[in-house]
């Protein structure tokens, strides 16, 4: 009985307790990203499709390894190399990539294939817009990779909360 | 045509008029309500569809009637189609006695038709107004167990089987709140409650008076409405809908239309019981100074004050829903009949009690 009379007095203050909070949060606003009107916000480290680098004279980075393709888990990689000439230079190395394929729908965006590369020219950016409305246009080529092929629709966060993050896994 | 004939049509016309314009509120109202959980939960609630997400009601809507209208082999097919209806019917009914204004408005059509038409700012002014509002208001409860235990469905018949329970014993606080207030005003006339409140330049508003009967109504009318935190017929985590999981598509939509015009209700009866109704403090008083062509939009004044105050008093349900979580069904209960019932007796006591010594005191016996 006592307890039931001390829950009678605080229960009120509890439930007021309740609607300060909401009302608290009512007054903050949305945090809701407007995604179509409003670019997205992702994390630096926020890994979405890959990007195929450039040097900063525009050759290609990739030299035709396949050392990614080797490195994938799901094997959803496919690299066919073809030799530079001085006519026909894509890549500072002997050869390039012809040939560059990620089917999407495979890719479980692990990051192995950037790990792997030598000349770090595969990279996984943040464009995250993916679908497609054919399955065999979820077979990105060369041509969709590399860059510069930046979405407009992405803005890249700096903030607090990342930072934060990061001093974590750094432990 | 004679005049009673006449007046007759102009009621009726009337009546279908207030039915529609609270189902056009509701999808107004249903809106309102996303939109705020939203914000309480730091969203922004549906804005795609036309400015602000103004027709997203309508598209709903929409989607409802369109959608196929089946009703499955296993349930009782009169009851089942009947339910949904007689929820909606049983709420929208109540309307009948809220009084929207003060004043009845005059058409004078004597050149024309021989006699004026009387347009009263309520359907019908019954000498039982408010044993009429908690009788009908109560029935809403019936469309939900019926549909519930037609649905031939374990979650379904839980959920109506609770819903009963709740009904039935939330009932008797909200009367008895009520009962404090006509003790108090001496009339079952819904009219008479709201012109006694006009007392005192308006400013005897019974809530008042009689908080405590306000808090007990109040907590009554959330649990009579099924609205969070006592939403235990429906309670979509753990009974999947309750008395809802067997229908789909406009039965469907007209259960959900009986549930938000249920609450409105108990809104609108909450403010015409106790807040006042189409009343705010001096504003008659303001209103007899003013000259004659702004005294004759009083009743226009007064709707637009009734109307702001039962979407502030929802608004009130709305924050209340986003803060409270779910009670257990014991603890509904045991809060029923251990706090509220006793409470409300004892104030329905202590109103006696407070008129009568103040009725021998000033020599009124």
């Amino acid at each position: 009985m006592l307890n039931e009379v001390k829950e009678a007095i605080t229960a009120p203050l509890e439930v007021a307790k309740a609607m300060g909070i909401t009302l608290k949060q009512f007054l903050r606003g949305p945090v809701t990203n407007q995604f179509p009107d409003e670019p997205a916000q992702v994390y630096p480290r926020f890994r979405g499709r890959h990007a195929l680098k450039r040097y900063e004279n525009g050759l290609e980075r990739c030299i035709g390894c396949a050392l990614c393709a080797a490195a994938c888990p799901t094997e959803c990689i496919y690299v066919e190399a073809a030799e530079n000439t001085d006519e026909d230079r894509r890549s500072p190395g002997e050869r390039y990539a012809k040939i560059y394929d990620i089917n999407m729908l495979r890719c479980i965006f692990c990051g192995y294939c950037a790990e792997a590369c030598p000349t770090e020219a595969v990279v996984l950016e943040h464009d995250f817009t993916l679908a497609e409305y054919d399955r065999w246009d979820a077979v990105y080529s060369k041509e969709q990779l590399l860059e510069p092929n930046n979405p407009e629709y992405l803005v890249v966060r700096d903030d607090e909360v990342f930072v934060k993050a990061d001093t974590w896994s750094s432990k | 045509m004679s005049q009673e004939i006449v007046q007759l049509l102009v009621d009726i016309v009337k009546l279908i008029i207030i039915a529609s314009v609270i189902m056009g509120i509701f999808t107004f109202i249903l809106l309102v309500e996303r939109k705020l959980i939203g914000r309480f939960t730091r969203r922004y609630g549906p804005n795609r569809v036309g400015p602000f997400g103004l027709l997203q009601s309508i598209a709903d809507a929409v989607k409802m009637m369109l959608k196929e209208e089946m009703v499955p082999g296993h349930v009782d097919k009169v009851i089942y189609v009947m339910a949904p209806g007689m929820a909606l019917m049983t709420a929208l009914s109540v309307f009948a006695v809220i009084p929207f204004a003060r004043d009845t408005v005059v058409l004078p059509l004597e050149s024309l038709i021989g006699f004026s038409v009387y347009l009263t700012p309520w359907v019908a002014d019954i000498n039982v107004g408010v044993l009429y509002l908690l009788a009908v208001g109560s029935l809403g409860s019936y469309g939900i167990i019926l549909g519930g235990w037609s649905s031939n469905n374990k979650y379904s018949l839980l959920g109506a089987l609770r819903t009963s329970a709740q009904m039935l014993s939330y009932e008797l606080p909200l009367g008895v709140a009520v009962l404090s207030v006509v003790v108090m005003t001496g009339t079952l006339r819904v009219t008479e409650i709201v012109e006694w409140q006009t007392q005192f330049a308006g400013l005897a508003w019974i809530v008042f008076l009689q908080p405590v009967a306000f808090l007990i109504f109040f907590i009554s009318a959330l649990a009579e409405a099924g609205r969070a935190p006592f939403d235990l017929p429906e309670t979509e985590n753990e009974l999947i809908g309750g008395f809802m999981t067997e229908y789909g598509a406009l039965k469907f939509g007209l259960f959900q239309a009986a549930e938000f015009v249920h609450a409105m209700m108990f809104c609108t009866i909450t403010v015409t019981v106790f807040l006042g109704g189409w009343n705010m403090p001096f504003l008659n008083e303001i209103l007899n100074i003013m000259p004659t062509p702004i005294q004759a939009l009083a009743p226009v004044l007064h709707l637009g004050i009734f109307i702001g105050k039962s979407l502030a008093v929802y608004c009130s349900l709305i924050w209340i829903r986003a803060s409270v979580p779910r009670m257990r069904f014991d603890q509904l209960m045991a809060f029923c009949w251990k706090w509220l019932l006793p409470i409300a007796l004892l104030n329905l006591f202590a109103t006696v009690m407070g008129l009568a010594i103040t009725a021998e005191l000033l020599g009124l016996w």
